[in-house]
């Protein structure tokens, strides 16, 4: 009993944890986690059950990561990577985003589109993967197509959700108060639509992340990070795969994290569309 | 008022018009489309076997069904998916459950999780090409794999969601664990949890295509459009993709929206 009121007043006289310490602790949490999860791999890889061409050890692909970092192949491979999801991802956005404003302000744009859009999102992006080999050959070409098919529909669908759904009372009142055309489009129906068209970007972004790594395993040559790793199978080097599939993770993390929060924070949480979420 | 009134008089009808104005609406730009095809096609600026007309893809497409080899194909591609996707919901479901009720496990797996679903499950292809082989089983575990994450993450926050309230007073009314979970949390979780296995569906779907292409199985839709290549058989390709756009639309037609009618709407947690 009284150990139990001891320790009850001992967390009781602690100062409140900081939202520092907190964050802190979960990522000690985190970090122990991950180290037993990299403790496991590494066990099994040295335990010889399977053949270590197979399976390398941890060190042996970090070596490996460093090395091309170091002879600069592994830059040119993400270039090229970042190049083609780049330019298919604009043209995505330069299609997906007017066309769903358009669709969602005049009826005859959405009449002629929806049906079209509906009937092509199910075709998932790889199955024109053969047809676009034939068409355009085997390069940059395809493959930026493929991103550019697999991102359009996510970033056209929540642009056109998001601009229907912002608030009629909000156009009202800005019709009242005198806006414009021109003036209700930029003050009130962009930012309105913002979180969903931001939510669409970040949706079409991860299907291209995708789209570009299987694409570039079947359709590139040379350079790209899909390609890299589909063509180390021959050579049985898995520790230039799991490399590459390091380099990807971390791409796509950076990405989603830093490039697409930054424009969340600059952009609807700025305006105070959403509310910040935590961590 | 005389438009409602002559619609009032002649309610079939106009309801008929109605719709038949609607399939036009919908037909139209179909019609459109196609015709813009047929005259690419027809005039001849790509070679025709990069570029068939219509009537060849579709008397191809009735061929190929005529034979049974597309409807083989596409049953050996279903099979694949419900297989891997059963796979999939069983892991993703339990490793979720565990991570919304243990704190331990969530501390455990969350890192984890979190590190790897990020990267494209096709990244991982190759690797599993050489651990498991060409055909079924790297096709069947990677796609399992890649969809069980968005089915574990929204299955651990349906979890995490359920009422604090429902679960006190179910034990207040002396439910045990096992009725509190298939009374309590697993109703309260599910609107979470389909979303996560519609979720998952659908990136299986969208990947087994390229699965079935780098992992060179005998049967399968992605195996039809990309040997086809082979043999310029841009037809065959075609009718493929199309099978392939018309299974996609049937599993989120047919397969989710009913289920959610069965399950959550019926129970009241979601709204028609």
């Amino acid at each position: 009993m009284s150990t139990i009121a001891t320790t009850d007043t001992g967390i009781a006289a602690k100062p409140a944890p900081s939202a520092t310490a907190a964050r802190l602790r979960s990522y000690g949490r985190a970090a122990i986690s991950i180290l037993v999860a990299a403790a496991v791999y590494e066990a099994t890889a040295r335990s010889g059950l399977f053949a270590p061409a197979l399976l390398p050890t941890i060190p042996t692909i970090l070596k490996k990561l460093f090395a091309m970092l170091a002879d600069g192949s592994m830059w040119l491979h993400a270039g090229f990577t970042l190049y083609r999801v780049l330019l298919g991802f604009g043209l995505a956005l330069t299609l997906g985003i007017p066309l769903g404003i358009l669709m969602a302000r005049f009826r005859r744009v959405e009449d002629f589109f929806l049906p079209l859009v509906s009937a092509l999102m199910p075709i998932p992006s790889f199955s024109l993967l053969p047809l676009f080999l034939l068409w355009f050959g085997i390069g940059n070409m395809t493959t930026i197509l493929i991103v550019f098919y697999a991102s359009t529909f996510p970033i056209l669908f929540n642009t056109w959700s998001g601009v229907r759904s912002v608030n009629p009372l909000w156009l009202r009142a800005a019709g009242a108060m005198g806006a414009d055309e021109h003036k209700l489009f930029w003050k009130v129906i962009i930012p309105g639509a913002s979180p969903f068209i931001i939510t669409g970007m970040r949706q079409g972004f991860l299907r291209s992340w995708i789209a570009v790594i299987g694409a570039e395993m079947i359709a590139a040559s040379d350079w790209g990070l899909g390609w890299v790793i589909f063509d180390s199978k021959e050579f049985l080097s898995t520790d230039t795969m799991l490399a590459s599939v390091m380099v990807i993770g971390f791409i796509g993390f950076v990405f989603e994290r830093l490039v697409f929060g930054v424009l969340e924070r600059a952009t609807v949480q700025r305006w105070g569309m959403v509310r910040a979420a935590k961590g | 008022m005389q438009d409602a009134a002559t619609i009032a008089a002649t309610p079939a009808a106009g309801r008929a018009g109605e719709r038949l104005r609607a399939v036009a609406r919908t037909a139209f730009p179909f019609l459109v489309v196609a015709t813009i095809w047929e005259i690419v096609a027809w005039s001849g600026v790509f070679p025709k076997r990069l570029f068939p007309t219509i009537e060849e893809i579709a008397t191809t497409f009735w061929q190929l069904t005529v034979d049974g080899i597309l409807p083989h194909h596409a049953f050996e591609t279903l099979i694949r998916l419900l297989a891997s996707f059963a796979l999939a919901a069983t892991a993703g479901i339990t490793i979720g459950v565990l991570m919304g009720r243990s704190r331990r496990m969530e501390e455990l797996l969350l890192p984890l999780v979190s590190i790897l679903a990020p990267i494209p499950g096709l990244a991982y292809a190759p690797l599993f090409l050489l651990w498991f082989g060409l055909g079924n089983l790297s096709a069947l575990l990677l796609v399992a794999v890649v969809s069980s994450f968005p089915i574990i993450f929204n299955t651990w926050t349906g979890v995490k969601a359920v009422k604090e309230i429902w679960l006190r007073s179910a034990q207040s009314m002396g439910a045990d664990d096992k009725r509190m979970f298939r009374h309590v949390i697993l109703p309260g979780a599910l609107p979470y949890v389909l979303t996560g296995l519609r979720l998952g569906l659908a990136q299986a779907w969208r990947i087994l295509v390229a699965v079935e292409m780098l992992a060179s199985v005998t049967w399968g839709l992605g195996w039809l459009t990309f040997g086809a290549r082979e043999f310029l058989n841009t037809d065959v390709m075609l009718a493929g993709i199309a099978t392939i756009g018309m299974v996609g639309l049937a599993l989120e037609k047919l397969v989710f929206s009913k289920i959610e009618n069965y399950t959550v709407v019926r129970w009241g947690m979601v709204a028609e």
